[in-house]
């Protein structure tokens, strides 16, 4: 059985312009010790999937249909009380800026001292021991004289690697990571890239990593869904997602990337923007965008295909 | 090819303005410390072609932007000299740097909210009478149309665009000028991927529609892999590579290029399986002695950190300031 499993999970923000379908039927399963990764353009739900799996959606947001299987346990049906023991302890989350996530008063050391109190009774010196093995995990050199420093001393590499100390002190089975590197530099993306890596290996700790460019979990995932308007449009194995896209957005997607081999001729662009998740059309989102779209997909939305790879299109790319 | 724009050994030194007890203490001559300042932008010499693209890369706090700022006559020049189309401009007005014109990130910020697209794309053209009021409209609508967006869209407000139009509206702005030279700071990295391929499809056509020249800064190594003919490399204020693009990423020269290159997630490399290189980007109040990168440096030498490494010509044609490249 899956550690996570989501089924046709539906969030909606009831707003004065009226009902917000942020996420549409989405469906995913992530097993211990793997790696999901989720791509998709601003506005496509990535962060609303997050938020919606952590039970920290604001109103007017609401997850409104749709399951929440984690452990063999419908979370769908999870008292406040109960979520307050799963977040921090069983399932965790890593946030874009951890600026927002850190409190700025409160030295580092205890702030990851709290993190354990809330969940186990230990002593002051086993707590002080799991705060320093979080710190030396994530590659903080040393995290002595870091645990008494505040946020504001410490580099955004540096931060962002004590929000994912905070997130695996506990040994989470499931963490999820919004965006967490997008806001740094390539040289210290590459090395928090690569230290989650060895933290998934070690621990069989499950990750949902969510970005926006396809290049960070290529090496990092090994499932990938891809959303758009909300939507899964695209999920499998990620080298195979990627090698042989179904779906004529995912497609669109790497061919616009930019890259040396492609100098000097025009860049494949996918016509139009991302429709308002207001003003959705009919059928499949992508079809205003879609060379292939054809009557029946401004009609109705496709369905969502399960042959070897999951997709929702009609008229999906052959697979060489 | 005939150079357009030359900088020669340009520096900027932003330094704290002293406190009002600091003044009054060294008027009555006391001893003081000064507080430190900031090398933002060391020593650096650019020259760009017309109709060239040079590429501009590093991490955040390097100086790149600093340097598209002064080029584009945003931020005095400390020392050094900025010459264009032949004329020294370094400490010229804006009236000189009318033909350098700039493009930054996000379009969000760099859009009044409350003035009206037509105001936007047509206030600095209307300043320095390069139009006339009476045809500002036919003015705006041409530069629209040239971006790729509706004429009509010349009397709506920035909160009524998408991120991809609104940096097709700041595009519109720069052109307005009949610009020479744009600097592109970051221009299309706030964009989604969909959207930032029909923004650098566009820089594109306008470089060959109107023979434009391109200071193109950003840390998507992809994009300027892509965009660039020649690309410049700066750790701490200095460039530390200068070469011809293709060769800078076929074959880096500089350990800190190498770094960069192999740790930039792109889709033909693999990134999260090599082990990355250690440490950050140290202070530029206390930047270190000799080469800056010597302490994160997996090669670095004993003389790396008491002697800096000049940019020389190295054998393969490129730029380098590396004491390893001079010696090899």
């Amino acid at each position: 059985m899956p550690l996570l499993e989501v089924r046709n999970l539906v969030t909606e923000f009831h707003t004065g312009a009226g009902v917000v379908r942020a996420l549409d039927r989405v469906s995913f399963s992530l097993e211990r010790g793997r790696v999901l990764g989720i791509v998709g353009e601003s506005g496509s739900g990535k962060s609303v999937t997050a938020f919606s799996l952590m039970n920290l959606l604001d109103a007017p947001g609401r997850v409104t249909a749709g399951e929440i299987v984690f452990g063999g346990e419908d979370l769908r049906a999870a008292s406040e009380k109960r979520w307050r023991a799963l977040r921090g302890d069983r399932m965790a989350m890593v946030f874009q800026d951890p600026m927002m996530s850190l409190n700025p008063v409160l030295r580092i050391g205890d702030q990851l001292a709290e993190t354990v109190a809330i969940h186990h009774k230990l002593g002051k010196a086993a707590i002080h021991e799991r705060v320093l093995g979080a710190l030396r995990r994530v590659g903080i050199a040393a995290p002595l004289e870091r645990m008494r420093a505040y946020p504001h001393e410490l580099s955004g590499g540096m931060r962002q690697r004590v929000a994912i100390a905070n997130a695996i002190i506990n040994g989470p089975d499931l963490i999820i990571a919004d965006e967490p590197t997008t806001a740094l530099d390539v040289t210290i993306q590459a090395q928090i890239l690569y230290e989650m890596k060895q933290l998934v290996e070690h621990s069989g700790t499950a990750l949902v990593w969510i970005t926006h460019d396809i290049g960070v979990v290529k090496d990092l995932a090994d499932d990938l869904c891809v959303m758009y308007a909300g939507s899964v449009i695209e999920y499998g194995p990620v080298a195979e997602v990627i090698a042989s896209p179904r779906h004529p957005y995912t497609r669109g997607l790497i061919d616009s990337l930019p890259n040396g081999g492609a100098r000097g001729q025009r860049l494949y662009a996918i016509p139009g923007a991302t429709p308002p998740l207001l003003a959705l059309p009919a059928g499949c989102a992508f079809a205003p965008r879609c060379g292939r779209a054809a009557a029946r997909c401004a009609s109705r939305p496709p369905p969502w295909e399960e042959a070897g790879r999951a997709f929702r299109c009609f008229y999906p790319l052959e697979t060489p | 090819m005939t150079t357009l724009l030359q900088t020669r050994a340009l520096s900027k030194t932003f330094s704290p303005r002293p406190s009002v007890f600091a003044r009054a203490a060294s008027n009555l001559g006391l001893p003081l410390r000064a507080a430190p300042s900031v090398y933002a932008v060391d020593d650096v010499t650019l020259s760009v072609a017309k109709g060239e693209v040079l590429g501009l890369v590093g991490e955040s706090g390097c100086g790149k932007s600093t340097v598209g700022r002064m080029i584009a006559g945003l931020l005095p020049v400390t020392s050094g000299s900025l010459s264009f189309e032949g004329q020294d401009i370094t400490r010229a007005g804006a009236e000189r740097h009318l033909k350098i014109q700039m493009v930054f990130q996000n379009p969000y910020a760099s859009l009044n909210p409350r003035q009206r697209i037509d105001g936007v794309v047509t206030e600095a053209a209307l300043y320095h009478g390069l139009v006339a009021p009476r045809d500002a409209p036919d003015f705006c609508a041409g530069l629209l149309r040239k971006v790729g967006l509706d004429p009509s869209y010349a009397l709506r407000y920035p909160h009524q665009f998408s991120g991809g139009q609104r940096q097709r509206i700041a595009i519109a702005r720069a052109l307005a000028l009949d610009p020479e030279f744009i600097v592109c700071d970051e221009a299309v990295s706030a964009l989604d991927v969909s959207v930032q391929a029909q923004v650098i499809n566009l820089f594109m056509d306008l470089r060959e529609s109107r023979d434009l020249t391109y200071l193109f800064i950003s840390h998507n190594l992809a994009v300027v892999e892509y965009i660039a003919d020649r690309v410049a490399v700066m750790y701490l204020g200095r460039i530390v590579e200068l070469a011809d693009a293709r060769s800078v990423f076929a074959a880096p020269q500089h350990p800190y290029t190498q770094a960069l290159i192999a740790d930039a997630p792109r889709m033909g490399a693999k990134v999260a399986e090599h082990r990355p290189i250690r440490g950050e980007l140290p202070s530029p109040l206390d930047p270190p002695g000799g080469c800056a990168f010597h302490p994160r440096c997996p090669h670095a030498l004993a003389r790396c950190a008491v002697e800096r490494p000049a940019l020389a010509l190295s054998a393969s044609g490129h730029w380098t300031a590396c004491h390893l490249v001079a010696a090899a």
